[in-house]
């Protein structure tokens, strides 16, 4: 569905986005992940048509970006959730759905049944008479998504929907957004919301200019773990750790790093699984009691604040 | 370009303005007040002037429903530049498959018909009560003729046309609608000159050469503020550089 290579953009000196090569399959909800400044909306913008690139290609469908006669096709095909709701406060909720379903060239009976649909999924149907500017900062949200579906697209591009948001109208349009992906449809989502990104996207995107990484939330995680040794038993102890029991664990093979905190013993190992009966034997042989024994693995911020920190490449 | 799309725009436009009391107020009240004021006074004044002055006095205060034609557009034309761009509305407009021209021209419209349809009503009035307030002094009914047809069909058009490109162009650099408006609300500096020249008898407005001369300058004035705003009304720029 969507398809880019080496797109970049410079605002003058400053480079937005550089080089950034990914593919977004048909179906699949996309997480684009990155800091403030990483270049996401831009990509999104460049992606809607809405600002040119610089260099390289980008396609949506069988549509070129940047090229004059496609843009109108792929903006009649893609729905966009911009950052800011931008809805027009004088107009009722119902008038604002119609007035883009107008635009898009929907029937009136195709505008009639889907701003029945969207407004009653999101829960605003029965405040469809009321101005849009009387709402509260979750319903103007939902009404934004109402929008950009207005005209059933075949790719949704949202802009952090849920940024700026109370946990219930986050939690009320992250499951609005489950709803469309059980519908398959293509989401592209930017996003700085970490639990969200796992919880809905397929695969993510970790951007900072550059891509540095992509892959599936369990992907990520696994190649940080498998390249940076973050996956790390937790030893419980009965007392503090001595001096010989951090030495025997230190002196065995495979081991990435010792910290110790009380009587917490955290073990940085490449492959706890297999290397934890040693460990707890070390342990005991030094003299030391255990409590209980956990693999924790690197979560996905864990791999995004190694990532974005180093800025460096990887994926699976 | 499909008409079709800015008109969706212009009607979305008008039915915002509807719910904007002082627009509707400002454009529909100030036309209709001059109307009845300007034969009010000359009535009174009249009185005292011979002929040959009214004469001159006339088509002078009907050029003065062209200095309103520029004036009225500007509220309602920085309003549809600047009040998106303060709803932040641009972008969403902006993703959907309309050209920037359909939108501008959408714009375009709704900032242009409804002052030109108060002005036009207004100056209709003001011709009626005119007439019957001179007819008794001249003699005959002065209004319509070949001069007041320059000066609302073809004067006041290209002034209202000129306002609203000239708010557009000052939409874009500004980041509230009443800064948009105060810079915008300038456009009526030069038909005031015209006008005050006209009482001045520096130029004399009931004479048709020199309307059809304002109304060229008027034209060339237009064509040159199209290539402005058109350039200036560019998605990129306005997703990038407008504040």
């Amino acid at each position: 569905m969507i398809e880019t290579k080496n797109l970049t953009k410079r605002f003058g000196s400053l480079t937005a986005v550089d080089n950034l090569t990914l593919t977004v399959n048909a179906g699949e909800v996309f997480g684009f992940l990155g800091p403030n400044g990483a270049g996401k909306t831009t990509t999104v913008r460049m992606l809607c048509c809405l600002i040119s690139k610089t260099s390289g290609e980008a396609r949506i469908a069988d549509y070129d970006v940047g090229k004059e006669a496609d843009a109108l096709k792929i903006r009649k095909l893609i729905g966009l959730v911009p950052d800011s709701v931008g809805l027009y406060d004088d107009l009722s909720a119902y008038d604002n759905l119609d007035f883009y379903g107008k635009l898009y060239r929907c029937t009136e009976t195709q505008r009639k049944e889907n701003i029945q649909r969207f407004l009653t999924m999101l829960g605003l149907w029965e405040k469809r008479d009321l101005m849009a500017g009387t709402f509260s900062k979750g319903m103007k949200q939902k009404l934004a998504i109402a929008r950009a579906l207005i005209h059933e697209p075949e790719l949704l591009f949202m802009d952090e929907p849920t940024a700026n948001l109370d946990p219930e109208s986050s939690k009320t349009v992250r499951d609005f957004i489950l709803e469309l992906k059980k519908e398959k449809r293509t989401i592209f989502l930017n996003t700085h919301n970490l639990d969200e990104a796992q919880r809905i996207c397929d695969r993510i995107g970790i951007l900072s200019t550059k891509l540095i990484a992509t892959g599936t939330p369990q992907e990520l995680e696994k190649a940080l773990s498998s390249g940076g040794g973050t996956r790390k038993t937790v030893v419980l102890l009965q007392e503090q750790a001595t001096d010989a029991i951090l030495a025997g664990v230190r002196k065995l093979p495979g081991v990435g790093g010792v910290t110790t905190e009380g009587d917490k013993l955290e073990v940085a190992l490449s492959d706890p699984d297999n290397q934890n009966a040693a460990v707890i034997e070390a342990i005991v042989k030094a003299g030391g009691h255990i409590q209980s024994v956990t693999i924790v693995s690197a979560s996905l911020e864990d791999v995004y604040l190694k990532l974005v920190k180093e800025g460096g490449g990887r994926g699976p | 370009m499909r008409l079709s799309q800015s008109w969706i725009i212009a009607a979305k436009d008008f039915k915002t303005f509807r719910r904007k009391k002082s627009i509707v107020y400002l454009v529909a009240f100030i036309p209709l007040f001059v109307a009845i004021l300007i034969p009010t006074v000359i009535g009174y004044v009249g009185r005292m002037k011979t002929p040959a002055e009214l004469v001159v006095l006339l088509p002078a205060f009907l050029f003065f429903y062209v200095i309103l034609g520029a004036y009225l557009s500007t509220p309602i034309a920085s309003y549809t530049i600047a009040g998106e761009k303060l709803e932040k509305s641009l972008e969403p407009l902006l993703a959907t498959p309309t050209t920037d021209s359909e939108i501008l021209f959408g714009k375009g419209m709704a900032a242009f018909f409804p002052p030109l349809a108060a002005v036009l009503g207004g100056s209709a009035l003001f011709m009626l009560l005119m007439d019957l307030t001179t007819k008794g002094k001249l003699g005959y009914y002065y209004f319509p003729d070949w001069n007041s047809a320059i000066v609302i069909l073809l004067l006041l058009p290209l002034a209202l046309l000129m306002s609203v490109q000239v708010n557009v162009i000052m939409s874009s650099r500004v980041t509230d609608v009443r800064a948009g408006q105060q810079l915008g609300a300038l456009t009526v500096v030069p038909f005031i000159g015209v006008y005050v020249a006209g009482e001045l008898d520096l130029i004399n407005l009931g004479v048709t050469s020199n309307l059809v001369i304002i109304a060229g300058a008027l034209v060339v004035v237009d064509v040159l503020l199209f290539f402005v705003s058109t350039a200036t009304f560019r998605r990129e720029e306005i997703l990038t550089r407008w504040k």
